[in-house]
């Protein structure tokens, strides 16, 4: 081990992780409140919402995270329409087309898990609810989502591990997150066992954060639950 | 793995065996097989990119086609083994060979000090100068750069107002390059305090996002820019400013083997110096080319 090289390569690494940390942020914050509308569309009863939210879900959780990301940034910019249009000061940017690539990834995902929290809840109770009078959205507000987000927390605490490690793939469209960094520093110096050692160091911390915050989220939610 | 490498040892001496054959019998009394017998190994492993056109591609059917892939199978012809050439990452090649992934490396590379540090070369057998390019309806274009070819070895006067000149024009835009190539090195060194600098995983989406216009311009070897230059796609782009060679861009290309294998580098730089000898290189690379870009 070249300690020497660990000491030199770990500011550049964790201003990386920094990108990382960014990426997986703002991806987790737009793919939640998407997964919210996914998971009630796909429990819509007006068939062509359902049908169309099934298919998206189909779509992003049946192709590899890769292509999507490299479809949405090489592939859209070919088309010279998307590049006249409005939305192309965002995606020629590779920061923001990763982060609609992750956040359109994680949603598909993140509804499905959400959809399976909110058909946990006994129909017994929404309908005891209806019975007082509560109906759509104080329902939904009240009796349904707080029972589906305790149900849903573990499988997110999942969802969220994953989406650290899936924002390595950013560095295939130019950004110098985490292992883009490690991986340039790798190809400069021919070792790239002491920087990928750190690098997954550096994701095992992060990960470790993430449980303890999943593991506390349960515990709080378990307490409110048994009150 | 012990009754694999039974195998491997069986398989060989039976070539032995029938290569002393063909030879009638004049070897018939040595014991050993060949791959102890010249210190080279066979078949010979042999790692290309295979996304570097024309050095080494993929043609049409998946096969690896190029200079470099025409150039090592005439050089293993000339040192009697066989040629295993697969496709690689770039970024990972180095690290491979020295894992023992596989014998020689031929893909393009340049032979730097740094990379000598891990790796032996053989000698040159290309060397080509790197460039800049741009759209050509770019203003870039039409600046004066004072010079044709800035040779970073001894850099005087004249190539230093050259190459201040280019850093002046480049301020503030996006350039590309391909990670851990010698251009990377360059850019890094000489570019990567005024311009936005991306990393590209290969030369081919580099141009990709040169033609989004994502990256302003793009930094590359002159003969790898060629193939899409001369797309139809390519025609509004166009090289700009100075050549770049010498320096840090190193000694020409060479295929890199991992150190101590003082065998497989003589009997590499013996084909290599035949085929300069006898016109074959520069036949190969007036086919690929359309110039003779090889070493003398």
């Amino acid at each position: 081990m070249d300690f020497d090289l660990i000491a030199r390569s770990l500011p550049q690494l964790l201003s990386g992780a920094g990108l990382t940390l960014q990426l997986v942020g703002l991806s987790l914050v737009i793919g939640l409140a998407l997964a919210l509308l996914v998971a009630l569309g796909r429990l819509s009863t007006l068939k062509p919402v359902a049908a169309l939210t099934g298919a998206y879900v189909f779509l992003f959780r049946s192709t590899p995270l890769l292509v999507q990301i490299f479809l949405i940034y090489y592939g859209l910019g070919q088309f010279a329409a998307v590049r006249e249009s409005f939305l192309w000061p965002l995606l020629r940017e590779p920061y923001w087309c990763a982060v609609i690539a992750l956040a359109l990834n994680t949603a598909a995902y993140t509804g499905e898990i959400i959809r399976g929290g909110i058909r946990s809840v006994p129909f017994g109770q929404v309908e005891a609810a209806r019975a007082l009078g509560m109906g759509g959205a104080l329902l939904y507000r009240r009796i349904i989502l707080p029972q589906a987000f305790r149900q849903a927390l573990p499988a997110y605490g999942n969802e969220v591990i994953q989406m650290v490690q899936a924002t390595s793939l950013a560095s295939t469209i130019t950004l110098m997150e985490l292992t883009g960094v490690a991986r340039a520093i790798a190809s400069r110096t021919f070792q790239p066992v002491e920087v990928f050692v750190i690098a997954g160091a550096i994701y095992l911390a992060l990960n470790f954060v993430v449980t303890q915050a999943v593991r506390l989220g349960e515990r709080r939610l378990g307490r409110e639950a048994a009150r | 793995m012990k009754t694999v490498f039974a195998a491997a040892l069986a398989l060989a001496a039976t070539l032995a065996l029938s290569a002393c054959g063909k030879d009638e019998g004049k070897q018939a009394n040595q014991p050993t097989a060949p791959a102890a017998d010249n210190g080279v190994p066979n078949p010979l492993r042999v790692a290309t990119e295979g996304a570097y056109p024309p050095y080494n591609m993929l043609d049409s059917g998946g096969n690896l086609v190029g200079f470099e892939v025409d150039m090592m199978k005439e050089v293993c012809r000339r040192i009697q083994v066989e040629c295993r050439i697969t496709a690689q990452a770039w970024d990972g090649m180095i690290p491979a060979l020295q894992a023992g992934r596989f014998d020689a490396i031929v893909a393009g590379m340049s032979i730097t000090e740094e990379r000598k540090q891990a790796v032996s070369f053989t000698q040159g057998y290309a060397s080509t100068p790197a460039y800049l390019v741009s759209a050509k309806s770019n203003p870039l274009q039409a600046e004066q750069y004072g010079l044709e070819k800035v040779n970073l070895d001894e850099v005087d006067a004249t190539e230093q107002a050259a190459i201040d000149k280019v850093r002046a024009q480049l301020k503030g835009k996006t350039v590309g390059v391909q990670t851990a190539t010698i251009h990377a090195n360059f850019a890094d060194k000489y570019l990567a305090d005024v311009v936005d600098l991306r990393r590209y995983d290969t030369q081919e989406n580099l141009v990709l996002d040169l033609q989004t216009g994502r990256v302003e311009v793009g930094l590359a070897d002159a003969v790898a820019w060629e193939p899409f230059l001369d797309r139809p796609e390519g025609q509004q782009y166009g090289f700009f400013g100075p050549g770049f060679d010498g320096g840090l861009f190193g000694a020409g290309m060479g295929v890199a083997i991992a150190k101590g294998q003082d065998k497989l580098l003589d009997a590499l730089n013996g084909a290599i110096a035949s085929m300069k000898q006898d016109g074959t290189l520069k036949t190969m690379a007036e086919q690929w080319f359309g110039f003779d870009t090889s070493l003398k």
